[in-house]
């Protein structure tokens, strides 16, 4: 093959039409000169060249490809056709463009969460490490994985042998001073090895080093670029100048470049863990952990290495006082690695699968759908394709030529698609409903494109090749003779279309049985009591008193008791408190196992894991958390550091039996030598964790005490979420009083973390919302396209049978009959439908389980309710046509021949 | 979507007319009237050849690089397609000389197996 002739094929067509000109010149003067007239002489020229035109042909032909050259004429044919019959096409695209838009967004987030590579140097080394701990009863309702220790840290990183950093870091606010207004940022604190671990390196200045890392070292920071860009305009002299956070001037010693996220948090300020490794013990499990495996180090392998050190670093450490280092014998602690991106994307993983796979069922029954319109159309073209084929059109041609119709289809489809896609990820982007990971990664990219494309023409050929395999070179002799008129059709003529109806059903059906447990399951986690109540009342700003600022206990306790009273004092304030956290955010917990007086729990020589929560005076009342029994605290049993507790219902049963009993006995953190606290109050169960997990057992210290975890001295919660509850929750007027509140006790403290309870509960239901409402979209569009398939299957074998209801009619037929006549063939393919599509959705919906809640996913209510969707939806659809046909005037039926 | 096969192949025995084709431009340029007739008149009109046949023949050389083709001016002053042959042509004659020959001698002893 040329490639040159190719394109240049018609240049060489003239050519050679002027060659062979010339040739009958010279054979003409030829001739001429023999004798002859011109005329002769014109004649035998020709004679004796022979049929020019074939000639012309022959050679267009060596210089073409066959096959490319017709497949152009067929596109130019195919278009002709689809512009000819634009209702036909309109359809079809939308329908298309709404399939494939729908994939090819949800395929760029799943891509962007799931597939793409995180965006760190040789991402694929990097992990999260944690432990398991079976051994710790109660632990994971608590906090799930235990994380590192410091004294962990310490052991992991200096002596491991497969990794070639690893860091521990913690994320939480600061507050800057000294720029402005205090301002409160988000901090990340790392330790040694963690931005080595990253492989990031700095826009400009340095990292954080080792030095920067000793506690009473020189105190340096780095930031954040989008920091930098708004306090110091990207000004390069920042390094190197000094900034004051948590009231403790710090070095900028470098910056991050533009797009560095800390794992999942943005971060304006990097600051040095700064552990001080002499004092460090055994406990303090509260740091997360990311590693850098050496090149060809297997997770399994590094797993192994470390659990090696689990040993090593119980015998290095010092446990609490009093407390036998080897209680964490009994823990079995080891090591819990996995890739850092499965932390990363977390608990969303199973949804975007199963949204994708909904949504790649809505593209199938699009193509059924789209099949459907085809079959129509070439029944249609019947005549047309019977007459080609008669004039000596191939099987293979018509074939191809119908593919080419529905490829162009399925092509424009894609385009079309790809700017619906582009403008739902756009206002998936601008909402974030699920605060979805790596967000920034998230776009239409080379890979969406493909597969957007690979979509429109698979399914091009999928909904193309039904029709093509059907009617191309079929029945020429009948389609020619009869055209469908003298006779009604045969069942094998609706076959086709009638399988395409039950396969569009039975979809949908499965579809609507998954959005239709997604909607049972929102209505189980509504149900659930949180453990507060009037969620949208509660306003939670969190608040730190770092020691620069206040370093007195007690006078942190009475600054904290004038916030409350100045919050207080609001108008329209009904209560105020504070706590250590608040339910449902996620945030570091406490927790640790009590004893209770008198109880030893038979055969348990660990007890049980409990929440800790450090709460104040009126947090309860704040949260609308129920007072079960006994009294909650007052300030003057803060003041007097009473030796008194407060404990959860749950726990209340678990020592006592019952929550009133619980009221007056004793209680004690279980450390050695712990002194015993009087529980003087049960308050109702907390869904800490989430609507969708079990209430943990809490035990609510107060938050101004005697601290054993401290050695048993006076101290004081210098961190903490105030709960406020008043109606103008939110607001910003109601904001501002809140910070003119906060600065008239203290001008450099920050509000931070300002979000309203109903938000965190919202937010907690988010994963369940978010694959709730794609569902029921997904659901919603197949139900639409089963009614009309049904619909179409209904109204066009109704159009084909008209002559045959003129007859019926003529010949006495009730409306009635012909109506059921109709509507009981609709039942029939929905029943068909629904009883595939049950069985199918029997077999998927155990992938759903992760996602459902108290709900069996073979719930038969669902099931029940969807099918008798369906089969009303079939009745309708199939109604209508039916009506339209029995009311038709025999007399006109019988004249349309 | 059947066509192609010139009527010659029918007649000739494939390959034949290239050999032809380069033979006769083995003395010089010359255009299509002119190699046609110089066919017919070698052969002593054994070989009638359609002369329209001739062209595909020449397109096909062409696009092989034996033989190349440029605008000249006949004889009689009318503008013509010259074709020449090229050194790639010229070893493709010998390879095709020697073996029609080769060929030639092979049915020849099968027709006359007892002449010596």
């Amino acid at each position: 093959m040329h490639w040159p002739r190719f394109f240049a094929r018609v240049k060489w067509d003239r050519e050679r039409r002027e060659e062979l000109e010339s040739y009958m010149e010279m054979e003409i003067d030829d001739n001429v000169a023999r004798g002859m007239s011109l005329d002769d002489a014109r004649a035998a020229a020709q004679r004796k060249l022979g049929n020019r035109t074939l000639i012309r042909e022959e050679i267009y032909g060596m210089n073409t490809i066959e096959f490319l050259d017709s497949l152009i004429r067929d596109i130019r044919f195919g278009l002709r056709a689809l512009r000819r019959n634009s209702t036909f096409t309109a359809v079809t695209l939308l329908t298309l463009g709404v399939g494939i838009g729908a994939n090819t967004a949800v395929f760029s987030v799943v891509n962007g969460i799931l597939l793409k590579p995180l965006s760190y140097p040789k991402p694929e080394r990097l992990v999260s490490v944690a432990n398991s701990a079976p051994g710790a009863a109660g632990l994971a309702s608590v906090s799930g994985d235990l994380k590192l220790s410091a004294s962990m840290y310490f052991t992991y990183a200096d002596q491991n042998r497969t990794f070639d950093a690893l860091g521990v870091w913690n994320s939480s606010g600061a507050t800057v001073t000294g720029l402005s207004e205090p301002e409160q940022v988000r901090a990340v604190y790392v330790s040694d090895g963690t931005l080595e671990a990253l492989g990031v390196p700095p826009e400009t200045g340095r990292w954080l080093a080792g030095e920067d890392q000793k506690p009473d070292g020189a105190a340096r920071v780095m930031l954040g670029y989008g920091y930098w860009q708004r306090r110091f305009g990207g000004d390069r002299s920042a390094i190197g100048r000094n900034i004051t956070i948590n009231a403790k001037p710090r070095e900028i010693v470098g910056v991050m470049p533009r797009g560095f996220r800390f794992l999942n948090n943005e971060s304006d300020v990097i600051l040095p863990m700064g552990f001080n490794r002499s004092g460090l013990r055994l406990p303090g499990f509260g740091y997360d952990c990311i590693a850098r495996l050496k090149p060809g180090v297997t997770i399994s392998e590094a797993s192994a290495d470390l659990a090696t050190l689990v040993p090593v670093w119980m015998s290095s450490w010092p446990a609490a006082p009093g407390v036998n280092p080897r209680v964490y014998e009994n823990w079995r602690i080891a090591p819990l690695i996995q890739p850092l991106k499965k932390e990363m994307v977390g608990g969303i993983g199973n949804a975007l699968w199963v949204v994708m796979g909904t949504i790649g069922v809505v593209m199938l029954i699009v193509c059924a759908n789209v099949a459907n319109l085809m079959l129509v159309r070439c029944e249609s073209r019947q005549q047309e394709l019977a007459v080609r084929t008669a004039l000596g059109a191939g099987r293979a041609r018509i074939v191809r030529e119908m593919l080419v119709e529905s490829g162009i289809l399925g092509i424009l489809g894609g385009a079309l698609g790809l700017a619906v896609g582009w403008g739902a990820l756009q206002l998936l982007a601008a909402l974030n409903p699920v605060s979805l990971p790596r967000l920034d990664d998230i776009s239409i990219d080379g890979a969406s494109i493909l597969f957007a494309l690979a979509l429109s023409i698979f399914s091009g050929m999928f909904f193309g090749s039904i029709p093509a395999w059907k009617y191309a070179g079929s029945g020429i002799s009948m389609a020619l003779r009869g055209g469908g008129r003298t006779s009604s059709q045969s069942r094998e003529r609706h076959r086709a279309r009638n399988i395409l109806a039950v396969i569009q059903v039975a979809l949908a059906m499965v579809l609507l049985v998954s959005a239709g447990l997604m909607i049972r399951t929102f209505q189980e986690l509504r149900k659930v009591q949180p453990g507060f109540s009037g969620a949208e009342q509660i306003q939670n700003v969190r608040i730190g008193i770092p020691e620069a600022v206040e370093p007195s206990a007690d006078r942190v306790v009475r600054m904290e008791n004038d916030m409350v009273e100045r919050l207080a004092a609001i108008p329209g304030v009904k209560a105020v408190g504070f706590a250590s956290e608040s339910p449902m955010q996620n945030e570091g917990v406490d927790w640790d196992a009590v004893n209770a007086e008198g109880k030893v729990a038979p055969g348990q020589d660990i007890p049980p894991m409990r929440l800790f929560r450090y709460v104040s005076p009126g947090v309860f009342q704040a949260e609308g958390t129920r007072l079960i029994a006994g009294r909650a605290y007052e300030w003057t049993d803060l003041y007097g550091a009473r030796p008194y507790v407060m404990v959860s219902e749950n726990l209340a049963r678990e020592f006592w039996g019952e929550p009133r009993a619980a009221v007056g006995k004793r209680l004690a953190a279980s450390l050695p030598g712990s002194p015993w606290r009087e529980v003087i109050g049960v308050v109702e169960d907390v869904r800490y964790n989430g609507v969708d997990q079990p209430a943990p057992a809490i035990v609510y210290w107060p938050s101004y005490g005697d601290n054993i975890y401290r050695g048993n001295v006076r101290d004081a919660l210098r961190s903490m979420t105030f709960a406020i509850r008043s109606d103008r929750a939110g607001t910003e007027g109601f904001l501002n009083q809140v910070d003119q509140a906060i600065w008239a006790v203290n001008p450099n403290l920050a509000v931070a973390s300002v979000r309203t309870m109903q938000e965190v509960y919202s937010k907690s239901m988010a994963r369940s919302t978010f694959t709730l409402v794609m569902l029921g979209i997904a659901g919603g569009i197949a139900l639409l396209l089963g009614i009309i398939g049904i619909y179409g299957v209904i109204s066009y074998t109704a159009s084909q049978r008209i002559r045959e209801i003129g007859i019926r009619l003529a010949l006495g037929a009730q409306q009635g009959e012909l109506l059921k006549m109709f509507v009981r063939q609709g039942l029939m393919l929905a029943a068909g439908g629904v009883a595939c599509g049950a069985i199918a959705a029997m077999m998927v919906m155990r992938l759903m389980k992760g996602l459902l809640f108290e709900i069996s996913p073979l719930d038969p209510q669902t099931y029940v309710a969807v099918a008798l969707v369906l089969a009303a939806s079939a009745c309708l659809a199939s109604y209508l046509p039916a009506r339209r046909a029995s009311q038709i005037d025999p007399v006109e039926a019988l004249r349309t021949e | 979507m059947a066509r192609r096969e010139s009527p010659l192949h029918s007649e000739m025995v494939q390959g034949t007319l290239d050999m032809l084709i380069l033979q006769t431009l083995l003395l010089g340029p010359a255009h299509g009237h002119t190699i046609a007739h110089a066919i017919e008149r070698g052969s002593e009109d054994v070989l009638q050849v359609e002369h329209g046949s001739l062209y595909p023949a020449l397109h096909r050389l062409e696009g092989r690089d034996w033989i190349a083709s440029f605008w000249g001016t006949s004889e009689n002053n009318r503008r013509a397609r010259y074709y020449r042959l090229t050194p790639e042509g010229r070893r493709q004659l010998a390879a095709d000389t020697a073996r029609w020959e080769q060929l030639v001698r092979a049915i020849g002893r099968i027709l006359k197996p007892a002449t010596e």
